[in-house]
């Protein structure tokens, strides 16, 4: 990476996402004033909920977590050129590898358990992001179609499963019965509290971890290994790739395989970290959310670091600042994501323009 | 089945196809013209609450409509705007107005009327009541959008063009005919018949809005464009079709049917996704969209 002209580089990872994200932030406190609310005490109420206190800050990291995983995997098939909108699906039916992992093995010990619960949701949410990936390889059937169909399909699945298949019978919720205790991830004021440190107790479990090492990975695999050249050769030009010997359909339902297996993470965290039972749409829009989490992050590990605790600041604060202003509702996320994607996604032509008359002359030559 | 029973199921299947319509219609005027739509579902969400809300303060649900129109020709236009003059990822913004619509009418709603994101019940005159066979306004105007459509865009000049566009823009483009143009319109008149379905949904078929009560539709309303390839009158069959689906999976509720047992409803819910999924796998013929469709337009210099 050698400084001067990377200038332009460093405008267009950094600067174009900021600027989206601010213009975001300045429509959503639009938003605030449109239903009479004062933007400046929301933001102050949605920081301090979110960083202000060690029990928030926990929440923060939680959602967090959840978001790191749906980003990565909207980025990993990103680069192979699919647009996987199928995340909701995939961690649906991850939910569902876990339970049944879980739940047939109660007499396995945790340290067992808990990495085959693991491999439960990276396969089932692998297999179901591998079948659009195989159509979309063989069959030509465009991915963005299948996964959309995908989700709705995985959707009624689960609760055709949960409400007649996997019910406990004494048990009125459409829900599993709960995971055996050894199979829970442990939360991290657990952890401290092992060493003697004492934090505040919130969702927040060791998945955290996992999440950061499969942003490692990633990274690994798309900038340092032979297979993430191949998947950002086949993003690029599909036509180059077979000039190259690459076989672009291997590579797609490569990508999309791991694309399922990373959106799987999100079952891990909010299931075997924090509910220890499959329910019902436990994914709540997260699928969504990481198309906004990969756009913003630029689809690179450390940009999906950051927005995913962008978004978590976001969802923690949402909830804390719905608790003290009632008129303002969680679903102010779902609006701020919205944006993001709009902003990030579909109009970053527009921002780059923008981005690129402010620059000054010499700055832009030397690109 | 009592032969009374399969009319009522008929006429429910009708009702209830009515937005899938709309919306398919929407779908298909939209991308005849090169511009993808995804966000069939948010354009919807929005005119139904726009329709809700403008019917209970006016009292009118002619009023409704109107809201519920313009509500949704607003969410095409930021579609139009990003997809066509900025050539951004027309399914990026797609999926971006979706999750606008759920959000806002999720807030709007919740300070508004703080039940819990839903408008207060509406009465009387605040909704489309039956005018013939007992059905609304809504439904015929719906109907009518078949024929319309199917004779604009195959018989007229306009429709030729429209077409052109979005198979080959740049044919039209050196024809002297502007691209960005008749996107617009086309983009638009999706706007348009997404604000009929929904204020359908909030106005005409039940009385008010409730938050996410699109539920869907618009997704099966993008199945039902792709099982009939691109085309109005098999558009309307397979909302139809669609439709009689959702009827009978309420109906089929609980019954055993004679030699297969309980069908689950789960089973019938998937089935516009499955067959979609089929359909776009080539396994029954195949599913052709417009060539441009997707594909900014790059004025040559």
């Amino acid at each position: 990476m050698s400084a001067p002209i990377d200038l332009p580089k460093w405008a267009d990872t950094v600067l174009v996402p900021a600027v989206s994200v601010v213009a975001a932030f300045l429509v959503a406190g639009l938003v605030v004033v449109g239903i009479g609310e004062n933007p400046l005490t929301a933001t102050r109420l949605l920081i301090q909920g979110s960083l202000g206190s060690g029990e928030g800050l926990g929440f923060t990291l939680f959602y967090m977590t959840d978001f790191i995983f749906v980003g990565l995997a909207v980025a990993v098939a990103y680069h192979a050129g699919l647009f996987n909108i199928g995340g909701e699906g995939q961690a649906t039916l991850a939910g569902l590898g876990v339970a049944l992992a879980l739940n047939n093995l109660t007499f396995l010990p945790g340290f067992l358990l808990i990495p085959l619960g693991i491999l439960g949701a990276a396969a089932f949410g692998a297999a179901w992001a591998a079948i659009p990936g195989y159509l979309q390889a063989r069959r030509g059937s465009h991915i963005v179609i299948t996964t959309i169909m995908f989700n709705w399909l995985a959707s009624v699945l689960i609760v055709y499963l949960l409400v007649n298949v996997l019910r406990a019978p004494q048990n009125m919720n459409p829900e599993t019965p709960a995971f055996p205790p050894q199979a829970s991830i442990p939360f991290m004021h657990e952890v401290f509290a092992a060493f003697g440190i004492e934090i505040p107790s919130s969702q927040l479990n060791l998945t955290l971890f996992l999440a950061l090492a499969a942003s490692y990975g990633v990274w690994l695999l798309i900038y340092r290994s032979r297979l993430g050249y191949a998947i950002r050769v086949v993003g690029s030009s599909t036509t180059a790739a077979v000039y190259a010997g690459i076989s672009p359909a291997r590579i797609i339902v490569i990508a999309m395989v791991l694309s399922g297996a990373l959106a799987g993470g999100l079952a891990v965290n909010e299931l075997m970290g924090y509910q220890h039972r499959l329910l019902l749409e436990f994914t709540a829009g997260y699928g969504f959310v990481g198309i906004a989490v990969a756009l913003m992050g630029r689809a690179h590990p450390v940009g999906i670091i950051l927005s995913s605790l962008l978004f978590g600041i976001l969802y923690q604060g949402g909830a804390e600042l719905a608790f003290e202003q009632p008129a303002i509702t969680r679903d102010m996320v779902v609006v701020i994501g919205g944006i993001i994607i709009l902003f990030a996604g579909a109009l970053e032509g527009l921002f780059r323009r923008l981005v690129a008359r402010a620059m000054p002359r010499p700055a832009l030559a030397r690109a | 089945m009592h032969p009374a029973d399969f009319l009522t199921l008929l006429d429910s299947g009708l009702r209830l196809s009515v937005p899938l319509l709309a919306a398919c219609l929407a779908g298909l005027w939209s991308e005849k013209s090169g511009v993808v739509d995804i966000g069939l579902e948010g354009k919807m969400l929005v005119a139904a609450f726009a329709a809700a809300a403008a019917a209970y303060a006016s009292g009118s649900a002619w009023a409704g409509l109107a809201a519920g129109i313009g509500a949704s020709v607003v969410f095409a236009l930021i579609h139009g705007f990003a997809a066509i003059s900025q050539r951004g990822n027309q399914i990026v913004s797609g999926v971006a107005i979706n999750m606008l619509a759920a959000g806002l009418t999720a807030i709007v709603g919740n300070a508004w009327y703080g039940q819990g994101g839903r408008t207060p019940p509406l009465e009387g005159n605040q909704r489309f009541g039956d005018v013939l066979f007992g059905h609304s306004t809504l439904v015929f105007v719906a109907l009518l959008a078949v024929p319309v459509t199917w004779f604009v865009l195959a018989r007229t000049r306009f429709g030729l063009r429209l077409r052109a566009v979005g198979e080959n823009p740049a044919a039209v483009d050196t024809a002297g005919i502007s691209v960005t143009g008749l996107r617009y319109t086309a983009v638009v008149i999706a706007g348009v018949l997404c604000g009929i379905g929904g204020t359908y949904l909030s106005v005409g078929q039940s009385a008010g809005f409730l938050p996410n009560m699109t539920a869907g539709k618009g997704f099966i309303a993008l199945a039902a464009l792709i099982f009939a390839k691109w085309r109005a009158w098999p558009a309307l069959g397979a909302c139809f079709l669609f439709g009689l689906l959702d009827a009978l999976s309420i109906r089929l509720q609980g019954i055993a049917l004679p030699g297969i047992g309980e069908v689950p409803v789960q089973a019938i819910q998937a089935l516009p996704y499955l067959m979609t999924v089929i359909l776009l796998a080539g396994v029954i013929g195949t599913a052709i969209p417009p060539r441009a469709s997707g594909v900014p337009y790059v004025k040559e210099r």
